[in-house]
């Protein structure tokens, strides 16, 4: 009998399993696919937030800026890339820069640091900035992240602290008993005295299954990206153009932990909830859009495009919120931009609110609030890199020539605790592939050094679902 | 009389060969620029013939398979024939490049050898 | 620090055959640094024959003329060290290499040759629309997969460009019995070369769909469909021609890129229309001392172009080594009308001592056309070209004797006949 499930292994499921993997709780996290931040986690702006755009009143505005205020001592506690490089609203116009009053004055009110830029103070700092740009709202306390990074790291902590985690685990169906749910996996049931639903933009499907009318309906938006190679750099923060009510925060540039830069998202409804295939129009969308702002951008340098699924819904604010017949079923539901600067706010909110009516909040003083990361060798000097080396020449072997990464570091994240499992879980913890060459080189040697970890036939690898292979058969037996 | 265009396949610089054609018989090849793009033009109005290059398996070598390749041309209608026989060919290591794979490749009397030696490891 | 009177930086085409050019210049003091566990770079993956006409005279596999350079290089006791990734160059001429058996370490050398090959253009420098599942590969990764590691990636394929590498495997995979649905090249031409498009597309039966391109990829796990599309003459594809092909496997097979992360970070000036870096009649980069070739400088159509190629880059060395001057003034040299681009970059007029040969390559198909080499307003050479293509490397000498009068800008162009 677990205390706690939480359905769905993205940054919302992942950062709540953590924070109360401090408590004496048990606790499973089920996910349906093959790894952890495997839906929006994956692919979004990687941006934290600090709060300054959600309307007042919202739970936006105040899990937003909660959220932000934990993100970098979570990152420091979890060895998780977290980078300070502010970000730049820039106004072309007088009507734009009057809405940049608006957001300095809820910045003001929030307690968050902002400082105005005339266009050449800008311009000073950003050579790209069109010449619709007039001035330029600076939150220079604005970070980034890698998002799946904080993820997995959250969910590692949580299992090291006696969290359950199954992978490859959709939740078919949920059971009502007196105080306490049976969740339908097609492996087993678990029981569970409360269940978070975290299932991002399958929410609406898990709150259906104990109340057919659970008050509202996910309406997935797709958003597109470029991502340009690390060698150009055209922007030094991030560059958003002044939010509107109808397209969001727009189409910005955001220079990356690892120096790529992304330029996206488009806005676009879909129908399917995991149709992250990217399209001419939106690619198209992006192309003129960023040009509002930003010139130059050599886009002809991308690198790769993707497709993420922002979990929206008909509600503008974030539904989080015990269910109106079950109680001790949490919908935590249109987790949509600014999502994953919330998520830590998101989490104690939860907790707070509805966690510690079913439970007494009793702190674990076993439970750890700390990992440390495996070496990633471009990180270290040569002394400390020549160490390694002598004590396990694993990491003296440069599989991926474009990032320069190791075997030693590939090996380390298949065996660590929620360790990868396919190709793009070990592009995601430790980057082969993210390079300019995309793992034409390596992804071959990838796949063997998963093979021989896992103890499976090459055949058995795959990309990253379990259905995903990318070898056919062998041909020669 | 018929006039046929060709692109030579003996080497990479891929000539184009105009050969003039009575029926059967071949009475003039044109733009060739060396004595076997002549013979090709003449062997393909007749049969084509092409080398054949594959990998059989081998067991205890540097990879799991090693590339292969026909001596000569073979005809070209004779590929599946050839290739149902490299499929079931097995090697082990050592071998060295040129070593004989298979004697009389799909009865043409061709030998398959070994592209490269691999060594035992 | 150790130091080497020169470091090859890859053990590939190039980087043998520099080794070998310079033992037998007299340079012994040698090093080739090879990432990979055996010498021969890609042409261990390159199990077909064509190779080592110009060379060997004879008709070779890839693997089989990788063996003859790997001979020859260990006859003259080149030393090799395999295993061995270069993790950095500097303008200084040391170089930084990583490997399991010696960790990092630098050496400094007086010459460094790089012969680094090039890599593949990849998905997402083409932007197909559509989802990420597997089945989607280089047209290299494939061949690697099949032809090293023995599998088969698909058996219902469409291959996306013509280069070479894609029409090889379709060959190599319709003889392994997968089915070769079509490959599709976005140009109005062919990026291969004529032989392939005969001996490994039309000897099977396989079509090749010209101003075509792939515009979508369908499935959630695994490739399941993908559409073609026609484009018009800016390269847009036409609406209402799309065809769709129910196929496991998408092969790329759109371009090859020299590899110049190492030569960039040295600071070493690139030349944009080759996309590798800018060199003069010596191979010689903008960085003294730093020579490059191949694949590496630019993308060739036949390995034994890139062996000569190294060949000369290692002359070119050598003499530096054994007399580093000052070689005066560079000329530039310039691709002209209908040129892609031409290599060297640069001559020196003032110290002319050997012919040079230039490598260039035309923008467009042409059935006839006059080659022209001329030098400000003066016309150096003139010579008549028949059937000239973009997948084809052209060639054209250009004695020691007039580079030492050109005064001028040097264009090689070549002027269309009947256009």
């Amino acid at each position: 009998m677990y205390d706690v499930v939480i359905i769905g292994a993205g940054i919302t499921g992942t950062m709540l399993a953590r924070d109360l993997s401090m408590y004496h709780l048990r606790i499973a996290v089920i996910e349906k696919e093959n790894d952890i931040a495997d839906g929006a986690t994956m692919a979004n702006s990687a941006i934290v937030h600090t709060g300054y755009d959600p309307e007042p009143g919202t739970l936006k505005a105040k899990l937003n800026v909660a959220g932000a205020r934990r993100y970098e001592k979570i990152c420091s506690d979890l060895s998780c890339h977290y980078k300070t490089v502010g970000a730049y609203i820039a106004a072309c116009g007088k009507e734009e820069e009057a809405h940049l009053d608006i957001l300095a004055q809820r910045a003001e009110e929030r307690e968050i640091p902002y400082r105005f830029l005339s266009r050449e103070e800008a311009l000073a700092q950003e050579p790209s900035l069109s010449a619709n740009v007039t001035k330029v709202l600076d939150f220079y306390t604005t970070a980034v992240i890698y998002p799946w990074e904080v993820a997995i790291a959250c969910m590692e902590n949580a299992v090291n602290n006696g969290a359950d985690l199954f992978l490859n685990c959709p939740c078919m169906g949920i059971e009502k008993l007196e105080g306490s749910y049976i969740i339908h996996t097609p492996e087993k049931d678990l029981i569970t005295k409360t269940v978070v639903n975290a299932a991002g933009t399958f929410a609406d499907q898990i709150a259906r299954m104990v109340n057919d009318d659970p008050g509202f309906v996910i309406r997935p938006r797709r958003g597109e990206y470029y991502i340009l190679d690390q060698d150009v750099k055209p922007v030094n923060h991030i560059i958003f153009p002044v939010p509107t009510a109808a397209k969001g925060k727009g189409v910005l540039a955001v220079p990356t932990v690892y120096g790529n830069t992304l330029i996206g998202p488009s806005s676009d409804y879909i129908d399917e909830p995991d149709d992250t295939g990217t399209s001419a129009q939106g690619l198209a969308y992006v192309r003129t859009n960023i040009s509002k702002t930003l010139k130059n951008i050599p886009l002809n340098r991308s690198i790769r495009t993707f497709a993420g699924i922002r979990p929206a819904s008909d509600h503008a604010d974030f539904i989080i919120e015990e269910d109106a017949k079950n109680p001790g079923f949490i919908n935590a539901a249109s987790i949509e931009s600014p999502g994953l600067a919330s998520a830590p706010g998101i989490s104690q909110y939860i907790i707070n609110e509805f966690i510690s009516k079913y439970f007494v909040l009793k702190e674990d003083p076993e439970a750890v609030h700390t990992r440390k990361a495996d070496p990633v060798l471009n990180e270290l000097s040569t002394e400390e890199k020549n160490a390694l080396i002598a004590k396990n020449p694993a990491y003296g072997r440069i599989i991926c020539r474009c990032e320069q990464i190791s075997e030693g570091e590939i090996i380390d994240c298949i065996r660590r605790v929620c360790g990868a499992r396919s190709v793009k879980g070990v592009k995601k913890r430790v980057r082969p592939g993210m390079g300019r060459c995309q793992g034409g080189f390596c992804e071959p040697l990838v796949l063997n050094i998963l093979a021989r970890e896992l103890g499976i036939s090459p055949l058995d690898v795959v990309l990253d679902s379990p259905e995903s292979h990318i070898l056919e058969s062998e041909n020669r037996k | 009389m018929i006039e046929k265009e060709l692109i030579c396949v003996t080497c990479p610089m891929g000539c184009r060969i105009t050969v003039t054609m009575e029926g059967k018989e071949v009475l003039s090849v044109k733009g060739n620029t060396c004595p076997r793009g002549e013979a090709y033009a003449r062997q393909e109005c007749v049969q084509p013939m092409r080398i054949l290059t594959s990998t059989v398996r081998i067991t205890d070598g540097t990879h799991r398979v090693l590339p292969v390749i026909t001596e000569k041309e073979i005809p070209l209608e004779k590929m599946s024939e050839a290739m149902s026989e490299v499929r079931e060919v097995t090697v082990s290591a050592p071998v060295e490049v040129n070593d004989v794979i298979i004697e009389n490749i799909a009865g043409t009397g061709v030998r398959l050898i070994a592209s490269r030696s691999m060594e035992h490891i | 620090m150790r130091h080497y009177q020169a470091v090859i930086i890859g053990g590939g085409s190039a980087g043998l055959s520099a080794a070998v050019t310079l033992k037998q210049n007299g340079i012994e003091d040698i090093v080739v640094l090879e990432k990979d566990m055996e010498p021969g770079g890609i042409l261990e993956q390159c199990i077909h024959n064509g190779f080592g006409l110009q060379t060997f005279k004879e008709q070779l596999s890839g693997p089989a003329y990788a063996q003859r350079y790997v001979k020859m290089a260990q006859d003259l006791n080149v030393e090799i060290k395999l295993n061995t990734m270069v993790t950095k160059l500097n303008a200084d001429r040391t170089v930084e290499y990583t490997s399991s058996a010696e960790g990092i370490q630098t050496i400094s050398a007086d010459a460094v040759i790089l012969a680094v090959g090039c890599y593949e253009r990849s998905r997402g420098a083409i932007n197909i629309a559509g989802t990420r599942c597997a089945g989607v590969y280089t047209a290299g990764q494939a061949q690697r997969y099949l032809n090293i590691e023995g599998y088969m990636v698909g058996k219902k394929v469409f291959i996306l460009g013509s280069g070479d590498i894609g029409l090889i495997m379709a060959r190599r995979m319709t003889l392994e019995g997968a089915k070769v649905y079509g490959v599709a090249e976005i140009m109005p031409y062919s990026n291969g070369l004529p032989r392939n498009i005969r001996q490994c597309l039309e000897d099977f039966d396989i079509p090749l769909y010209l101003s075509h391109t792939v515009t979508k990829t369908f499935g959630k796990d695994r490739l399941e469909k993908i559409e073609l599309m026609e484009v018009d003459e800016h390269m847009n594809p036409i609406a209402g021609t799309e065809q769709y092909f129910d196929v496991d496997t998408l092969l790329l097979s759109v371009g090859l890129i020299p590899e110049n992360h190492l030569a960039e970070e040295a600071g070493i000036q690139m030349d944009p229309s080759i996309k590798g870096p800018y060199v003069d009649d010596s191979y010689m980069t903008s960085a003294p001392g730093i020579f490059a070739c191949g694949n590496g400088l630019h993308v060739h159509d036949l390995v034994d172009f890139v062996s000569l190629q190294a060949k000369r880059a290692a002359e070119g060395a050598a003499r530096y080594l054994k007399n580093p001057k000052d070689r005066g003034e560079t000329l530039a040299v310039k691709p002209g009308e209908n040129v892609l681009y031409t290599v060297p970059s640069c001559v020196h007029p003032s110290d002319a001592e050997e012919n040079v040969e230039f490598f260039f390559r035309v923008r467009k198909p042409m059935d006839e056309g006059t080659l022209e080499v001329t030098s400000g307003d003066r016309v150096i050479r003139t010579m008549k070209k028949k059937k000239l293509m973009p997948s084809e490397m052209e060639r054209v000498i250009i004695t020691a004797k007039e580079i030492a009068t050109l005064d001028g800008e040097v264009r090689i162009s070549v002027k269309e006949a009947n256009a």
